[in-house]
């Protein structure tokens, strides 16, 4: 077990930074719009700062891209349709893909898609806007996307479908996919995962945001879907929970395999950096403020944080 | 009228058509003598995929393999592609517009299987789904030229096959053409447009109409969707009583509706019969039982001739051609459901 040699204390602050700087968007953009998808953003920063600088071997794009606007879905008559792929740079047989599940964490995807040079800044302006593609539930058009998974848990046989066309064509390349907990409580998460080990796809990583709430609520009052690592190691996956909003062991995590498909289960905070999400009932799924008084309580948040 | 019994044309057929094709890959959900793909697997492991009883990952799968450039033929009971995976059929292939190919075998009440495996309502179902391209075979010509009109179909293509002893109605030279109806007759008192294993049970019945002087325009249709081909529209004017439509499937959604609808878009003000499953479920039983059964057969054809005509043709059971009467348990059949 070792953390990759580029990993020194000046990339872990950087990724720290970049974190802060995913939920200090969020947030920014909660406020703004009297409300948002916040609690994914405090659960998954660090996840998504460490997939997109040091763990998924994405072509580099020259400068950040902007959001295309919406044309059309996808069709025969209509050959134009450019995915939201393109924000994940130029694909290669060596290099890895990111499929991203949960599509509800559309926001707190763009956000670090900006954190992470992939998208212009004042992309943010156009969400949940008519006529773009930087839609509130990502579709394969909007920026970061390369499927459509609003219908949740329907990413990973997509991506295992990918991994197997890439291991049909030799290619060393990982196909990565971040997914939900509560996509584990789908049935087909579950054939995906006995599918992806019997067809022995190695190289196919799920890095999973455990940050245990759903629509509803707490997940152990929904529908509870522990012991999570036994059931997926049962499965013939190579399993490994960590703290999902520590940096290093998430990089740790990401960079050692066996030779078989490894599921990191990071276990989260959905109130991380932003505490006083504690203070709300049970839902937050979508944060929508109950009064001009929690308002101005997000709002004096934002403008302490530094 | 005899024809010649095709036995399982799919087996070789479907080994000898993709030799050449490398990006066509088979995905199975633990159907695949059943859906006579067993050769192709034994043929080309490499190139087959086993999903065990896993449709909803297996749709994704296939999605994720067209993505990058397979041909992914997924084969297994029709029931099994629209009805539990349906929301993976739209969103993971589907909506992308994906080259997947969805051979869904055992249509309407060609099995005994009863309800659970009787695929009744596919059309309608697939029908509304924006992409999809809804291809349906007749008899063994086109159990075995179905592939290359799906093959050429920039996006899903999703097929009503049929397996086993099949009837060879038509020449083996006349393939199918992809949105083309066959003429198999032409008249001016009636149309009737059939497809599937319906035809085979008109022909029965045509042959006596015209003895009793009715003038019956036929068409076999094997592309259900898009449904916009010039001679369909042409015959639904031509007729002096009305149209009916014959299918193995419920009358709401499938052929006859999509000829309702033509037949309102274009002023064309003709009678239509629809004969088919009307708005029930069938259960497990014989063909040929539930072809009578639910008034699906030959008679049912002579009997909407004379209500659109007015008229008692006085046709004996004895006029209409011989019913094929399937074995069950011919080894031709898949041994398992």
């Amino acid at each position: 077990m070792s953390i990759t040699k580029a990993s020194t204390q000046t990339d872990i602050d950087q990724i720290a930074s970049m974190a802060h700087g995913i939920r200090h968007r969020v947030l920014e953009h909660t406020v703004k719009n009297n409300g948002g998808y916040l609690s994914q953003a405090c659960s998954a920063a660090e996840i998504l700062s460490c997939l997109y600088t040091k763990l998924v071997n994405l072509a580099p794009l020259a400068s950040p891209l902007e959001p295309r606007d919406f044309v059309n879905v996808p069709s025969k008559n209509f050959t134009e349709y450019i995915t939201g792929a393109e924000f994940h740079g130029e694909k290669g047989p060596a290099l890895d893909r990111l499929f991203i599940s949960p599509a509800h964490y559309a926001l707190v995807i763009y956000a670090a898609l900006i954190e992470t040079g992939r998208l212009t800044e004042k992309s943010l302006e156009k969400f949940n806007k008519d006529g773009t593609t930087v839609e509130m539930i990502g579709a394969e058009h909007s920026p970061g996307f390369e499927t459509t998974t609003g219908s949740l848990s329907q990413a990973l046989s997509q991506a295992g479908g990918v991994a197997l066309a890439r291991k049909l064509r030799g290619e060393s390349g990982k196909t990565w996919i971040f997914m939900s907990d509560g996509e584990f409580q789908e049935g087909q998460t579950w054939e995906a995962l006995a599918a992806i080990s019997f067809h022995n796809l190695s190289n196919v990583r799920v890095i999973v945001d455990v940050n245990r709430n759903q629509v509803d609520g707490p997940m152990e009052k929904v529908m509870s879907i522990e012991p999570l690592t036994e059931r997926i190691k049962s499965f013939g996956w190579d399993v490994e929970k960590i703290d999902g909003n520590d940096i290093n062991q998430i990089l740790a995590a990401g960079s050692t395999f066996q030779d078989k498909p490894k599921v990191i289960l990071g276990y989260t905070d959905p109130a991380k950096g932003i505490e006083i999400l504690k203070d709300r009932p049970d839902a937050l799924h979508y944060v929508r403020f109950a009064n001009p008084f929690e308002k101005i309580k997000y709002n004096n948040f934002l403008k302490a944080w530094k | 009228m005899a024809y010649e019994i095709v036995k399982r044309p799919h087996v070789e057929n479907f080994v000898r058509w993709s030799k050449f094709k490398p990006e066509v890959v088979v995905l199975s959900a633990d159907l695949t003598s059943s859906c006579e793909v067993g050769k192709f697997r034994d043929t080309f492991p490499e190139r087959f995929f086993s999903f065990g009883l896993g449709e909803q990952n297996m749709l994704g799968f296939a999605g994720g393999l067209a993505r990058e450039g397979f041909e992914p033929w997924i084969h297994t009971f029709a029931v099994f592609i629209y009805r539990r995976p349906l929301d993976q059929l739209e969103m993971s292939v589907a909506y992308p517009n994906l080259r997947v190919r969805m051979v869904g075998f055992l249509p309407g009440i060609t099995t005994p299987g009863g309800v659970t495996h009787q695929a009744i309502d596919d059309v309608n179902v697939l029908r509304g789904i924006p992409n999809m391209t809804i291809l349906e075979t007749g008899d063994a010509t086109e159990v075995e030229s179905v592939l290359d009109v799906a093959h050429e179909v920039d996006g899903p293509v999703y097929i009503r096959m049929l397996r086993g002893e099949i009837s060879r109605i038509f020449p083996k030279n006349e393939v199918m053409e992809f949105n083309t109806a066959r003429i198999l007759s032409t008249g001016t008192d009636v149309t009737v447009l059939s497809s599937g294993i319906s035809t085979e049970e008109a022909l029965r019945a045509i042959p006596a109409l015209q003895e009793h002087g009715v003038s019956v325009q036929h068409l076999h249709i094997s592309t259900l969707k898009p449904f916009t081909d010039p001679r369909v529209i042409e015959s639904l004017k031509s007729n002096k009583y009305g149209v009916i439509t014959m299918e193995n499937h419920s009358v709401i959604g499938g052929l006859g509706s999509a000829v309702a609808d033509l037949i309102a878009e274009h002023g064309i003000g003709k009678k239509l019969i629809k004969i088919g499953l009307k708005d029930t479920y069938a259960h497990g039983a014989s063909q040929k039982y539930l072809l009578h059964k639910y008034g699906m057969s030959a008679r049912n054809l002579i009997e909407a001739t004379e209500k659109l005509m007015d008229k008692n043709l006085k046709i004996s059971e004895e006029e209409l051609s011989q019913t094929r009467v399937i074995d069950v348990h011919s080894t031709a059949k898949a041994e398992a459901l």
